[in-house]
């Protein structure tokens, strides 16, 4: 029966792009060209830079020339370097399901991003508090001309994308060995749509909650909580791998980890730098608070073992880096390098907290600790950059009328509609999903390992 | 004729294949195995999760000899194997029915 639900769903979803590239040249035909470019660029500069909405929108070769790089920096962030950083702590028997489930959901989200993704996410719409239009959808309406503040707007469209095909990706840390493949993609399109694309557009598309002026400069609620919470709810649904804390589940290659890591860690740099779409001094602010950041993050990880375990990990190293990129991330246009060494350090010791004793007295199986590095790692930089942001501390100071302590409770309101909006809509669809299609591989499937059961392959061969 | 089996530390195996050369043993054979004894293993931590690994790589070399040289074969691996701390491993010596040269089909002590 469930085999009928996925297979039914796969033709599903063929038929509706099928349906949709047959509908782009009415649509394009439809649109008005010149006046949907205009508006666009005029949303995104009321977005992006509000200081330059007045001015004509002109093409700056520099900028774009920095956006495409940081649009590649990103992608070698997910592929290799999020796909060897899980798969390096899976089991071997599983090192290729872990590849394979970062990669295509990375390629998939990509052709959901261009069909309706980006429309939805930062055009106008009816509903504009919530969501956007589908004025844009298939692209249409874009060409090679259009801008978006200096850069074209196709740069724009591929950055964003990276950043909407990256954070399903992060999830599957958090249901890895043991997810069903096709269960998986369907769950994640499905996420993509009614968490991430609203959530992506109330905080950089001009809804609800950059309307309560909440500071997230490159993605702490809409690519980490968001990816963080959706894993523990998934985790939590999901059940535990079978003879979790019993069998060993050692990570099979931590080599392949560090170098995963290290791409991450380089790539942020276009995840970071790049959100501010230009190369201009801010850029260089959140460049140094970046590599700081991540610096003190290994630094406070580090400790926390050395301290509590006596010995100082490869693996505590290279979490304690992602910890602190997760917490910069937010924040890092709004605090000044000191802010961010503190900051880096103080969420890496928290997210080594709720990587050991939290999730071991929770008890769920948070497979490579998404929720636990991403998840908390994410609300401390989102809530505490209200504090650390402030000019005594080195950051870059309130706009005016704003206070510590108000700025304050919208990063806390921010990140609690966050959890709450992405917690709740991963539940039902994890429910609908899983009596659908089918969420977890049979025991039989899962004691053998994903790569030959699910992949037809192993990834050694000795 | 004796079936000579060893169990020892993995880095000791270059000091025992020399010392055994010297006494005129002509070949043997090495695996490298996984084992526990007195030892004990140790433990590995990933994040917050402990894990006891058990069995400690060792190596295991296999010697066949005629009766006059096993004890002096014994004699050299436990001289050349031994570092004092626990761990050194095993020596186990077995009797050798037959032992044939599949190149000469020679038997017996001629084909040692």
């Amino acid at each position: 029966m469930k085999k009928l639900f996925s297979k039914l769903g796969m033709v599903g979803l063929l038929s509706f792009l099928l349906l949709g590239f047959s509908q782009i040249g009415m649509s394009n035909e439809v649109f008005d060209l010149s006046n949907g470019t205009i508006l666009l660029a005029d949303n995104h500069a009321a977005v992006e830079a509000p200081a330059e909405a007045v001015e004509v929108p002109a093409l700056d070769t520099g900028d774009t020339a920095w956006m495409i790089i940081a649009t590649i920096l990103v992608i070698v962030m997910a592929i290799p370097g999020l796909a060897l950083f899980y798969g390096g702590l899976v089991r071997s028997k599983n090192m290729l399901s872990v590849l394979m489930q970062v990669f295509v959901t990375f390629s998939l989200m990509s052709v959901l991003w261009v069909v309706y993704g980006y429309s939805l996410a930062f055009t106008e719409g009816p509903y504009n508090t919530w969501i956007g239009g589908l004025g844009a959808a298939f692209l249409g309406g874009i060409s090679g001309d259009s801008i978006s503040g200096t850069i074209p707007e196709y740069v724009f469209v591929t950055f964003q994308l990276t950043f909407a095909a990256l954070t399903p990706a992060l999830i599957v840390g958090g249901f890895a060995e043991r997810i069903k493949f096709s269960g998986m993609l369907v769950f994640l399109s499905l996420w993509l749509t009614v968490v991430y694309l609203p959530i992506c557009h109330m905080v950089w598309g001009g809804g609800l909650i950059s309307s309560w002026g909440a500071i997230d400069f490159a993605g702490g609620t809409v690519v980490h909580i968001n990816a963080g919470v959706a894993a523990l709810v998934l985790a939590i649904c999901l059940g535990k791998r079978l003879g979790y804390g019993k069998e060993v589940m050692a990570p099979h290659n931590m080599p392949m980890t560090m170098i995963g890591a290290s791409l991450l860690w380089a790539g942020w740099f276009g995840f970071n730098v790049g959100s501010e779409l230009a190369a201009d001094s801010t850029a260089g602010l959140v460049m140094i608070n970046t590599q700081v950041a991540a610096a003190a993050g290994v630094l406070g990880w580090i400790t926390m073992e050395w301290m509590a375990r006596g010995k100082p990990s490869m693996l505590g190293g290279a979490s304690g880096a992602i910890s602190g990129l997760v917490a910069i991330t937010p924040a890092c246009a709004a605090v000044g390098p000191m802010g961010a060494i503190v900051l880096g350090f103080i969420a890496s010791i928290i997210a080594y907290w709720a990587c050991t004793s939290l999730k071991k007295s929770l008890g769920y199986d948070d497979s490579l600790d998404v929720f636990g590095i991403h998840g908390v790692a994410g609300m401390v930089g989102a809530v505490s950059l209200a504090i650390l942001m402030a000019p005594q501390f080195g950051g870059v100071g309130y706009d005016e009328g704003v206070t510590m302590m108000s700025q304050f409770v919208v990063q806390a309101k921010s990140v609690g509609f966050t959890i709450i909006w992405c917690g709740v809509i991963s539940f039902v669809l994890f429910k609908i999903v899983d009596a659908t299609v089918g969420l977890r591989v049979s025991e039989e499937d899962e004691r053998a390992g994903l790569d030959t059961t699910s992949h037809g392959e192993t990834a050694y061969h000795s | 004729m004796k079936f000579i089996t060893a169990v020892i530390k993995p880095f000791k195996l270059d000091e025992v294949r020399e010392a055994l050369s010297e006494i005129g043993v002509q070949g043997i054979t090495v695996t490298e195995v996984k084992g526990f004894g007195r030892q004990k293993g140790h433990t590995e931590l990933y994040r917050g999760a402990e894990y006891v690994i058990d069995f400690l790589p060792k190596v295991k070399l296999e010697v066949a000899v005629s009766e006059k040289l096993a004890k002096k074969v014994v004699e050299a691996i436990t001289k050349s194997a031994l570092t004092g701390k626990i761990g050194d491993g095993k020596i186990f010596v077995m009797n050798l029915d037959q032992v044939q040269r599949i190149r000469t089909g020679e038997t017996g002590d001629d084909a040692l």
